[in-house]
């Protein structure tokens, strides 16, 4: 502690705020940063805390320079750096919590809490998610109480009147927060990397699929696309959203072809297409997702041979693009020898059991195409069952499947009938990506998630080209019909999908149709939508308009809060005294103790002193710096303050 | 407040038994450098307390006994020939004192209550073409006895309106009469009694009145209560501006009695009905009451703003 006397020292109160500021902004990057990392800060934090508490001395500088040499050293040890990210944040925060110990004047507070500021905005490095947005705000809130705080020091305002006064800040910075985001000019590119969230999201389709691949993602209710159509949505049955299609088994696992090659030709015969558009979550990846099938390529992106919508780039940041589709289409392009031959390859020595079964259907079926009805009557008649928990399976996943385990999700069934099928002769490939969705009737719009994933099969006839069949369909039509959820046993309610609530429902999509929002108009507005806008309200698109607008518009805020502020300054005192002294007045006259009009403040005091006794110190501190204010020459400043906070605290 | 004040008033009210308040009235007018009126029945102690007044003051008195055949000149003073110096030598008269007491001066004919009057209004007197100023400080405390009774000349309104109080003393109470009735003539006491303070004093008290802060707050107040009277049925007639005046400087006074340094509304209400007793009269279709009853009423009827 410094000496007593010490200008400007630092009150406990002043303290706890700051404390708690800082733990409040620094609490969500608890999870980003290195455990010890976290665990130095508390510590720190909690010193300080017990050296307020105590009474004792602030630690020495040499002490906080070897811990701050320590933090450095394992920063740069853990990150193999000192800068970027990642780093500078651990850096950041074991620095503010450093500070802290040195904290022993109001200036040291100061800076304390323009870095707090600070760190707000290293927040919105890795989330930019309305929550995140939402937290970030209640912490500015605080900061800007315990800013006040320190401004206030004689007054020793309550904790109620630091929040209130801050809530009061920022509302009178909202419009200009309104002005500095619409008319600041963006960049076309942003000066760092997006947020973490916005890369690639820890759940997604991948190239391969095994068992067990799919039914992983049901319980993932992120959200994989939003869709809008242009005119009517098409039956939740017909909804396939086609991704990676996967040519090549090695008797568990399936897999894409890597380096697809382009689209040779186009749909040939088709019916009335289907146009909407997409936007999608990134997942770091390059497919996009389109209805089966697709008719031409999106913008940046190719059309492969077997129908896959590739980007040109991993899909990084949401993306938005529109596709034209056919749900009923023909397709009869020839596919190439090498096609054909990796479309029946089967590895010898995997599922025997299998191979055997499609050889005797085969034998007992006349065409391919009753062949593939049988084995989809047998999934439909013999004991197979849909689930999303299916038992492990280990050597000779399909033979296992088949004959003893009979229970899968929709990557089982696909595998086993493309198995069947190959093993029979027909050419057969699996398909993975989405099928359904769940429809946003507040927002009209579709919103495929992760849990919707799909896999199914497409076989090549003779006659008919490559025909799509969904062999989990004839399992559990349900699932098709109705979506994931209501195909499940209700024993495998799933956590959030599950719940049938109407109001639930309502719920959720209303949050969904926040979130989509936020991100098209808050995140997604960039310099494109800046210029639209600027067009649009007849302005010149340029970055001097829109500089030229936003400090005249800036100017006129600040100008008009400050008129606002003196004349309340000037002419308000006096009025808000009375107010105030008003209310304190029918807050006694609802106990029974009225006021007459005629009687002069002091004089009422003493009555209402002599009838209440209890309140008689309050009632006495009141009267006296209404009757200061409003008639004594030596009113002091703070007394317009006082008597607020005294006639708001004044309890009957 | 001064504890010189406060000592006057404990003296004084050792010897009027019972009426604190009206001394207090008397302390205030002469702060706020206005000249009293007291009005009651013979008897009830009037002449002494303004004896009582002047002698713990430590103020020069004199007394003028008014009649209906006093001249003014039996006042002001007259020239009389000095042989020796062969010229008019000016002999003042009793009102070339700090404090007069105008005893039962409705008795005097209007000639020469307006010589009083004058002198009351300039501090001066102009005799035989010469003015000449009274000392300071200057009080004239007046008695009067009650318009209804025999041989009295009515003061005009314009002459009531230059004392700034009129106070009336009334019975003493029961516990008050018993102590007089116990107690040595009240008049022996006087010779007893020793000043409290230096005419010096008082001067410089009643600059320090007119320091005493006024607010636009009360001011707002003040001008609320003149408004009502000049705009209510219940009154013949409003205040006038010097009543408006005489209020302000006697409700300093008051708050500077009570030791304040910034005057409350609970001041003017406190010298309001012995400030404007005297000046108003009942509306026609009010009932005749007495002027402080007036002046209850219009302190009752206007919110303090």
């Amino acid at each position: 502690m410094k000496p007593a006397g010490a200008p400007q020292a630092l009150l406990p109160r002043q303290l706890w705020w700051l404390i708690a500021a800082l733990l409040l902004v620094s609490a969500p990057h608890a999870a980003r940063l290195p455990h010890w990392t976290t665990l130095l800060a508390l510590a720190l934090i909690a010193w300080r805390t017990h050296i307020a508490r105590a009474q004792l001395r602030l630690p020495p500088k040499w002490m906080l320079m070897i811990i701050a040499a320590v933090a450095m050293g394992g920063t740069y040890l853990q990150y193999g750096r000192i800068l970027g990210r990642d780093s500078g944040l651990a850096l950041l925060v074991i620095m503010l919590c450093l500070k802290l110990l040195e904290l022993a004047a109001l200036r040291d507070a100061m800076v304390l809490v323009f870095l707090c500021y600070f760190l707000v905005v290293t927040n919105f490095l890795y989330s930019q998610e309305i929550l995140t947005a939402v937290y970030m705000l209640g912490a500015v809130w605080v900061i800007t109480a315990a800013l006040i705080g320190l401004q206030m020091r004689g007054l020793h305002p309550a904790h109620r009147e630091q929040m209130r006064g801050a809530a009061i800040m920022l509302l009178q910075a909202l419009p200009l927060m309104c002005v500095l985001f619409m008319l600041f000019p963006r960049l076309s590119a942003p000066l760092w990397g997006l947020p973490q969230d916005a890369r690639a999201t820890a759940t997604g389709l991948s190239d391969t699929m095994a068992p067990g691949t799919v039914s992983n993602l049901l319980l993932s209710d992120a959200v994989a696309f939003r869709v809008d159509f242009d005119g009517q949505m098409p039956p939740l049955n017909r909804l396939y959203w086609r991704g990676p299609v996967m040519w090549d088994f090695d008797g568990r696992t399936w897999s894409a072809v890597r380096g697809a090659a382009p689209a040779r030709r186009e749909l040939s015969a088709a019916l009335t297409p289907v146009t909407y558009t997409v936007t999608i979550e990134p997942h770091a990846r390059r497919w996009l997702f389109a209805l089966d099938l697709p008719a031409r390529a999106a913008p940046r992106a190719l059309l492969t041979n077997d129908f896959q919508l590739l980007s040109q780039t991993p899909v990084t940041s949401r993306l938005r693009y529109s596709m034209t589709s056919y749900l009923s289409y023909r397709d009869d392009a020839e596919p190439t020898p090498n096609e054909l031959r990796r479309a029946l390859a089967l590895p010898d020595d995997a599922n025997p059991r299998a191979a055997e079964l499609a050889r005797t259907m085969r034998k007992a079926a006349a065409d391919e195409r009753a062949y593939a009805r049988a084995v989809l009557n047998m999934f439909r008649n013999q004991n197979y069952y849909y689930t999303t928990t299916p038992p492990a399976l280990d050597h000779d996943p399909v033979d296992e499947f088949l004959f003893s385990t009979r229970a899968g999700f929709c990557e089982h069934y696909a595998s086993a009938f493309a198995v069947l099928m190959r093993a029979a002769g027909i050419p057969a490939r699996i398909v993975t990506g989405y099928q359904g969705g769940e429809f946003n009737t507040i927002g009209n719009y579709l919103i495929v998630r992760q849990a919707d994933a799909h896999a199914w099969v497409e076989i090549w006839l003779r006659d008919a080209g490559w025909t799509r069949i969904d062999p989990t369909g004839a399992v559990s039509p349900l699932r098709v019909e109705a979506g994931v959820a209501a195909a499940l046993p209700q024993l495998e309610l799933l956590p959030l999908l599950g719940a049938n609530y109407a109001w639930l429902q309502q719920v959720r999509m209303t949050w969904d149709l926040m979130q989509n929002s936020w991100h098209q108009t808050v995140i997604g507005y960039a310099q494109d939508q800046q210029r639209s806008l600027m067009r649009r309200v007849g302005m010149q698109d340029t970055w001097a308009t829109m500089v030229t607008l936003m400090s005249v518009a800036a100017a006129a805020i600040v100008g008009l809060l400050a008129l606002l502020l003196l004349h309340r300054l000037n002419a308000k005192p006096a009025d808000a005294a009375l107010a105030a002294y008003m209310r304190f007045c029918a807050r006694l006259a609802r106990r029974g103790i009225a006021r007459a009009p005629s009687e002069g403040p002091t004089a009422f005091g003493e009555r209402a002193c002599a009838a209440r006794p209890d309140l008689a110190h309050a009632i006495r501190n009141i009267s006296g710096i209404y009757v200061r204010l409003r008639y004594g020459s030596r009113a002091e400043t703070q007394d317009a303050e006082r008597l607020q906070r005294a006639v708001r605290d004044f309890r009957t | 407040m001064s504890l010189q004040l406060e000592s006057v008033v404990r003296q004084v009210g050792e010897v009027i038994l019972g009426k604190e308040r009206q001394i207090r009235l008397a302390l205030a007018c002469m702060l706020a450098r206005g000249h009293l009126l007291i009005e009651d029945i013979p008897g009830v102690g009037k002449t002494t307390l303004a004896h009582a007044l002047a002698i713990t003051l430590g103020l020069q008195f004199q007394r003028i006994q008014f009649t209906s055949d006093l001249l003014p000149a039996d006042i002001l003073g007259v020239s009389v020939y000095d042989r020796d110096a062969s010229t008019f030598r000016f002999h003042p008269g009793p009102i070339f004192a700090q404090l007069i007491l105008a005893d039962e001066i409705n008795r005097a004919t209007p000639k020469t209550q307006s010589a009083l009057l004058e002198a009351m209004g300039e501090q001066q007197v102009t005799a035989e073409g010469e003015t000449r100023a009274l000392p300071e400080p200057f009080f004239v405390i007046a008695t009067q006895n009650p318009s209804h009774q025999i041989g009295t000349f009515l003061l005009p309104e314009s002459q009531l309106d230059r004392f700034l109080m009129r106070v009336e003393l009334g019975y003493p109470d029961a516990q008050a009469e018993r102590a007089l009735l116990n107690g040595v003539d009240r008049r022996d006491l006087l010779p007893t009694l020793a000043p409290c303070m230096q005419p010096q004093d008082m001067v410089l008290l009643q600059r320090e009145a007119r320091k005493v802060h006024v607010s636009a707050a009360l001011l707002d107040y003040l001008q609320a209560l003149v408004d009502h009277s000049r705009s209510s049925p219940d009154y013949m007639n409003g205040l006038s501006p010097r009543a408006s005046l005489a209020l302000l400087n006697a409700a300093r006074a008051w708050a500077l009695m009570n030791d304040r340094s910034e005057v409350q509304p609970e001041d003017v209400q406190a010298i309001l009905p012995s400030v404007v007793g005297h000046r108003l009269h009942p509306g026609r279709d009010h009932a005749p009451v007495a002027g402080s009853e007036l002046g209850a009423e219009l302190i009752a009827a206007v919110p303090i703003p």
